[in-house]
């Protein structure tokens, strides 16, 4: 592109360099490299550009692409958010941060009322990013915990995505900036600096496909359908039912959770014919809930116990760690419904 | 008839154990579903736990003071059909090992209301409703309720999953009759896979005629003394015809729709099987029944100081089964184009119930005096209507009688029991006009008890003419029968 003048900067080179990343170092090399290739995407959000996003996902942007690209906002989500809107009707693919996902109420008129409905009310798709830190675990009580993906959910014409892995963040919204319709992207903020998740990726230009879902682990006696940290607990629980139990967990990262990759689902089930869901939103209303209905609509011979959950109770998410570790699904609590399960 | 475990319960989400500190109830006890049995104190608190089904405490395994994990059987509930027959056993104490149902359950997390393990423990543990009615199942259709199964451990333990229900279907297996590992007895995938393999790998029994030796020592040891006439094989049932189907029927708005009992279930799919299986041919004659009136006149007093009731059926069963012997090809099965012949006569008596029906099986028949033959057949039928019928005496019959003559019909064409070749069927006897001729060729028409007979065969293996001469044979015999039998 003509309008990059400046060197790329150390901090989103290391993929060139064969380096492993973060999962937020994945998702800060997916935006610059989507704003690199294609000058009409461009950032909107508090805090992003001057100071580089409250995690520093932005960080170094504002220096490379200058502040018609990236744009510090006044506290006002429905306001940049509808902004951003009107800029994605002319022809432009903006990319909204939202400080913290919780706040993403603020804007959901706009996004519910305007962005979802405005391709079927004939006003044109509109091409946009909703993405910002979410997820609990790192005490940072109600209002910065929120796993508030499903009050979205029930939205036609949005797309949510949640991913779990540094591979699939960086592809995803990659994808996500290239589709032509509004994509709200969840980052779970357990994962941006974990160790575990670091991991180094393909060199080339690629693209993690909205709306398929992923095996991430094989296994063959039940059935951990999931998404974002949890994967994680789910994988430490299998090892742990491998071990002691004996028991071939499979799990299914759903990546995508709108559309919902139903088929992957349904051929999982029909395998080993156990499904848990395991979800860090809380219970009544979480994603388990449509799941297990699906399942239930085209799988149900196919069901050699019932479905079972795993998710946050019904609260909001606790500022102090003792009750935010008991509200939290942890790694025991998979465990002891898997042991369930492959007991019925 | 079930042996309900009591676990250790857990009492809150970092508890381990358990102590038991006052039984309420002791072995013998009558308790109510939720009724305080014990009283047990953990780290957390100490509560009262509620039995977790009607029924009689059966045993206690766990007494008080003793510290256990959560999880660990404390005590046995026998709920109310097992209860009856545990009552007249004295209490002996048990080994825990033995118990069906070893496998732990994991029950407890149900009862702290962990939420992600409720749906499938404490959810709805369907009140128990009407036990008596789903114990008193007759012993043809296997060992559960003739309605839904009453409580969720019996369900479990007949319904299963709607996966191993699908499996079951596919292969023909009666989802009861297999063993299981999984809570509380349920048959999981991996069983009923298991028993659909093994079953696959069974050595199909020597087909070959059972000559007069086959029961001695020397036979061999994979064929028993006396098989029970069944389906053998791997012959692909399933290709053959899928489970039987019975099409969806409208019902109006003021109808009365309800399901149909097991046993209903059985007798529908038993006998659309065997229409296709057997192309039915039925022959009948009229029987003369003066011979009969007579004997029973003449013996009729001695009979009762017998203590017993001889009627017609027993009279045609008693002339059946040595026409049996006489035409073994009526007391045969027809298998994958082999003829077994079967080395006894095992009659069967269908029995009507209130609500369906039974065929209770008398076995050696063809060796019974007339008089013995009427005590079994009656011992048979009355506990046949009493539900009390062990399940080898409606196994193995080779030929079947049924009598709705009774009820007044003049002759019925029955459908053969499977895998047998032939039924016999009575009709209604009664005061005819019958020509009559003497020896110098005069006639007269004479009142007569007369009947009609009837035979339903099965003509893939029995002619016109076998099944004729075996007819008219009971005809003759039945017509003829000797003063002594």
């Amino acid at each position: 592109m003509a309008t990059v003048m400046k060197p790329k900067p150390e901090h989103v080179r290391l993929t060139e360099q064969g380096k492993p990343v973060t999962f937020l170092e994945a998702i800060r090399e997916g935006i610059w490299e989507e704003m690199e290739r294609d000058e009409r995407v461009f950032l909107l959000g508090e805090d992003i550009g001057v100071y580089g996003g409250a995690f520093k996902v932005t960080e170094g942007m504002l220096d490379h692409f200058g502040s018609l690209r990236v744009i510090d906002t006044p506290i006002s989500e429905i306001g940049f958010t509808g902004a951003a809107a009107g800029a994605a009707h002319l022809g432009m693919r903006p990319v909204v941060e939202m400080q913290f996902i919780d706040f993403i109420s603020c804007a959901y008129d706009i996004i519910t009322n305007y962005i979802a409905t405005s391709r079927y009310r004939g006003s044109g798709g509109v091409p946009m990013v909703i993405r910002g830190p979410s997820g609990g675990g790192v005490r940072g009580g109600p209002f910065h915990s929120q796993n508030p993906e499903m009050a979205f959910f029930h939205t036609p014409g949005l797309k949510i995505v949640y991913p779990s892995t540094a591979y699939d963040a960086k592809g995803l919204i990659k994808a996500a900036i290239r589709d032509d319709d509004p994509v709200l992207f969840f980052e779970h903020k357990w994962l941006y600096r974990r160790p575990q998740v670091r991991e180094v990726l393909p060199r080339e230009d690629y693209v993690v496909a909205l709306g398929k879902a992923r095996t991430h682990r094989e296994g063959k006696d039940l059935t951990i359908v999931t998404y974002a940290a949890t994967v994680h607990k789910s994988v430490e629980a299998a090892e742990q039912l491998e071990r002691e139990d004996g028991l071939s967990v499979e799990i299914l990262d759903l990546r995508t959770l709108l559309p919902l990759d139903e088929d992957a689902i349904i051929e999982s089930v029909r395998k080993t014919n156990r499904l848990l869901v395991v979800h860090e939103d809380t219970r009544t209303g979480g994603i388990a809930g449509e799941i297990a209905m699906r399942v239930n609509e085209k799988a149900f011979e196919w069901l050699d116990a019932p479905i079972l959950r795993v998710t946050a109770v019904d609260a909001p998410v606790p500022y102090s760690p003792p009750l935010e570790d008991y509200f939290l699904p942890q790694t025991d609590d998979i465990v002891r419904a898997a042991r369930h399960l492959a007991a019925y | 008839m079930a042996r309900i475990e009591v676990p250790m319960p857990q009492m809150g989400e970092s508890i381990a154990e358990g102590t038991v500190s006052v039984w309420r109830k002791k072995v013998g006890d009558r308790v109510e579903r939720d009724e305080p049995i014990m009283e047990i104190s953990t780290d957390k608190v100490d509560a009262e736990i509620p039995a977790p089904t009607a029924g009689v405490l059966a045993e206690i395994v766990v007494t008080e003071g003793q510290t256990v994990e959560v999880g660990t059987v404390v005590a046995y509930i026998e709920t109310e059909a097992g209860a009856a027959a545990a009552a007249g056993a004295p209490a002996a104490p048990s080994e825990p090992a033995t118990v069906p149902g070893e496998i732990p359950t994991t029950l407890p997390e149900a009862a702290t209301g962990q939420p992600e393990l409720t749906p499938a423990t404490s959810a709805d543990s369907a009140p128990a409703v009407a036990p008596a009615a789903s114990a008193q199942v007759a012993p043809a259709v296997g060992p559960s309720g003739d309605g839904g199964p009453a409580s969720l451990e019996e369900r479990l333990r007949t319904r299963s999953t709607p996966l191993v229900r699908r499996i079951a279907a596919e292969h023909g297996v009666d989802v009861a009759e297999v063993r299981g590992t999984g809570r509380m007895g349920r048959v999981t995938k991996e069983d009923i896979l298991l028993y659909v393999e093994e079953r696959k790998r069974a050595p199909a029994p020597q087909p070959a005629a059972a000559p007069a030796g086959a029961r001695a020592p020397t036979a061999p040891p994979q064929r028993p003394a006396q098989p029970a006439p069944s389906y053998e094989g791997d012959f692909p049932w399933e290709e053959f015809f899928q489970s039987p189907q019975h099409p969806l029927v409208q019902a109006g708005p003021n109808d009365r729709v309800e399901p149909a009992s097991r046993m209903t279930q059985i007798i529908a799919n038993n006998m659309v099987t065997s229409r296709r299986i057997s192309p039915h041919v039925h022959s009948y004659f009229e029987v003369d029944y003066t011979r009969i009136d007579h004997i029973r006149g003449k013996n009729r007093r001695l009979w009762e100081e017998q203590g017993v009731k001889i009627t017609y059926t027993h009279f045609i069963a008693w002339a059946v089964a040595r026409a049996l012997r006489e035409h073994p090809k009526l007391n045969a099965s027809y298998s994958n184009h082999e003829i077994i012949y079967r080395a006894d006569v095992n009659l069967g008596i269908a029995v009507a119930l209130d609500n369906g029906l039974i065929v209770p099986v008398v076995r050696n028949a063809d060796e019974l005096s007339l008089v013995g033959l009427a005590k079994r057949v009656n011992d048979l039928a009355t506990r046949a209507r009493n539900k009390q019928l062990r399940p080898d005496e409606i196994q193995g019959g080779t030929f079947t009688i049924t009598n709705p003559g009774i009820f007044g019909t003049t002759i019925g064409f029955p459908i053969i029991n499977q895998p047998q070749v032939a039924i016999l069927g009575v009709g209604g006897v009664e005061m005819r006009p019958a020509v009559i001729s003497d020896e110098y060729g005069n006639h007269a028409i004479v009142p007569r008890k007369r009947g009609y007979i009837s035979l339903g065969y099965d003509h893939r293996l029995v002619n016109g003419a076998d099944g004729d001469q075996f007819l008219a044979r009971v005809k003759q015999l039945m017509e003829t029968f000797p003063d002594q039998a």
